[in-house]
């Protein structure tokens, strides 16, 4: 296989852009990483994204994103993952050139949530759980991690707010990245005065609906594009790359509790990379809710079952802690606009490990790990990041 | 839901109808080609008893489209005697009366309409055991 490295990032803002389609979001997004990576063209190009269809009524989207930034003609394709459809879209990016079929691809995450109703755009991501027997009894999307939540707290006893730490830690990294949508930082009376969405889950466990677009450049080390004497940053490589499923309803687990998709996924991309829990200097993990802020600790190997959430409040996570987690500001404060988390999650990683992270910075970063899961832990994708 | 899936899965539903493993005798719920706890050919009907206990549950103030008239709502996964988990609506209970560990059977309910001229779904629910024995009049 040959070694993949990212030679280029971009990213829009995170938020409601009222003025903006699907389309012009990556296409903003297609041109800044093709900028950054001083290419002009590339073989293929992989659009993760979960709901154009059903959200902005637009499938076939990769084509659709091909021909209207100029890349016309070449490979396009949309891959879907729920949630982590921008980090499948990474991952089959990554395989297309590891193989050796493609020199340089783009990747880009995409994802326009803001072009319908709430409870349409909540009825829609609750397709990433099983349709008959989950969303038909009337759960949302949330609910399923309010359900993982309240037993948590109950079997774990956890204080009432004893899951703030994950928020509060991504907006305090969110102020600083210009990106995210939150720029405000919260405290512990903030996350105890927020309103209930589904018990015992509220606004500030959330990740908000929201529009965004990220995209980053692949391509064989190597390569000609490697060889551009204007680059000043040096290119990041992925060294691994790992996927793995579980049940697709919670309640089909033997331990609900349990992410055994996150477990798999990070086992088997540390073993690629070479590297142990120890090497990695911070984490992206998937905090769409507060609860998978803890469970993901728990299934990733750095705390045991039931105490992932006091990790997140002694200051284990933060910038200077020793694993520092969300450096952006995370789906939390950065924004979730689902499909296209994934390759955000990228784009910062791949910032970080260039010391281009700004005031969120962590000093000598040379190794990162992102982990993007789609569903509730049904499909997860881990890749890590070195320098 | 689609009229279509609404009737393939009408026996599930209605009368909790999974299945037991031939290999491995667990039983299966809802019912599925290949038994999810030894991988092979999952086996004959079997009807659950219908009761169980409440795992986790969550009352629900932000509902999907389909479901706003019904908010707030309370969803509980629920785990049935004979061993699986379900996720379903509790029904007869008031929200703050809902614990987990707490005993529930299934009824029979309308889960929601899809709008004024299409189909009505009904499903399972489940409501505290106790409901029954105070119908009965029966102490508890």
């Amino acid at each position: 296989m040959k070694k993949v490295c990212i030679i280029g990032t971009g990213q829009t803002e995170v938020g409601e852009h009222w003025d903006k389609s699907i389309l012009h979001l990556a296409h903003d997004a297609v041109m800044s990483a093709l900028l950054d990576a001083h290419v002009e063209a590339v073989d293929a190009l992989f659009v993760g994204n979960m709901l154009s269809g059903a959200l902005s009524g637009q499938e076939n989207l990769a084509a659709a994103v091909a021909d209207f930034s100029g890349l016309r003609n070449i490979e396009a394709v949309k891959t879907e993952a729920a949630c982590a459809s921008g980090a499948a879209a990474l991952r089959m990016g990554y395989t297309a050139v590891a193989s050796g079929l493609h020199d340089r691809v783009l990747v880009l995450g995409v994802e326009k949530m803001t072009n319908t109703l709430g409870h349409d755009t909540t009825a829609a991501l609750g397709m990433a759980a099983d349709a008959v027997y989950e969303t038909f009894q009337g759960v949302s999307f949330t609910a399923l991690n309010a359900l993982m939540m309240q037993r948590y707290v109950w079997q774990y006893d956890v204080p009432d707010t004893g899951l703030a730490g994950f928020s509060i830690n991504a907006h305090r990294n969110g102020c600083h990245n210009p990106h995210a949508m939150f720029r405000h930082a919260i405290t512990e009376e903030d996350y105890g005065r927020s309103r209930v969405i589904s018990s015992p889950l509220c606004v500030l466990d959330s990740s908000p609906i929201c529009d965004g677009a990220a995209a980053v450049v692949l391509c064989a080390a190597g390569s000609s594009s490697l060889s551009d004497g204007s680059r000043h940053v040096a290119p990041v490589t992925i060294l691994g790359s790992a996927a793995a499923t579980d049940t697709l309803a919670v309640h089909d687990r033997s331990d609900p509790l349990r992410l055994a998709a996150v477990e798999l996924s990070t086992q088997q991309a540390l073993a690629q990379a070479g590297a142990s829990l120890d090497d990695v200097d911070f984490l992206e993990l998937h905090d769409a809710f507060s609860i998978l802020g803890a469970m993901s600790l728990e299934a990733v190997g750095y705390a045991e079952p039931g105490t992932g959430w006091r990790y997140a409040m002694d200051g284990y996570i933060d910038i200077e802690g020793d694993l520092p987690v969300s450096t952006q500001g995370g789906l939390k404060s950065r924004g979730h606009p689902v499909g296209a988390t994934g390759v955000y999650q990228a784009v910062e990683a791949v910032k970080q490990l260039q010391g281009l992270a700004g005031p969120n910075q962590v000093p000598n970063a040379a190794l990162g790990m992102i982990q993007n899961v789609g569903g509730s832990g049904a499909s997860v994708f881990t890749h890590i990041l070195g320098i | 839901m689609f009229v279509p899936s609404s009737w393939r899965t009408r026996h599930q539903r209605y009368s909790l109808i999974g299945e037991v493993c031939p290999a491995c005798d667990k039983h299966i719920f809802p019912p599925r080609d290949v038994c999810p706890h030894c991988d092979q050919p999952a086996g004959p009907a079997h009807k659950f008893n219908g009761t169980g206990m409440v795992f986790s549950y969550t009352t629900l103030f932000q509902p999907p489209a389909g479901f706003e008239s019904q908010a707030p709502y309370v969803v509980a996964l629920v785990q049935l005697d004979e061993g699986p988990m379900l996720t379903a609506q509790l029904t007869d209970v008031e929200a703050d009366e809902v614990e987990i560990g707490m005993k529930v059977e299934m009824v029979p309910r309308k889960l929601m309409e899809d709008g004024p001229q299409g189909q009505v779904h009904y499903c399972y629910k489940f409501r505290p055991l106790w409901a029954k024995a105070a119908q009965a009049g029966v102490s508890v």
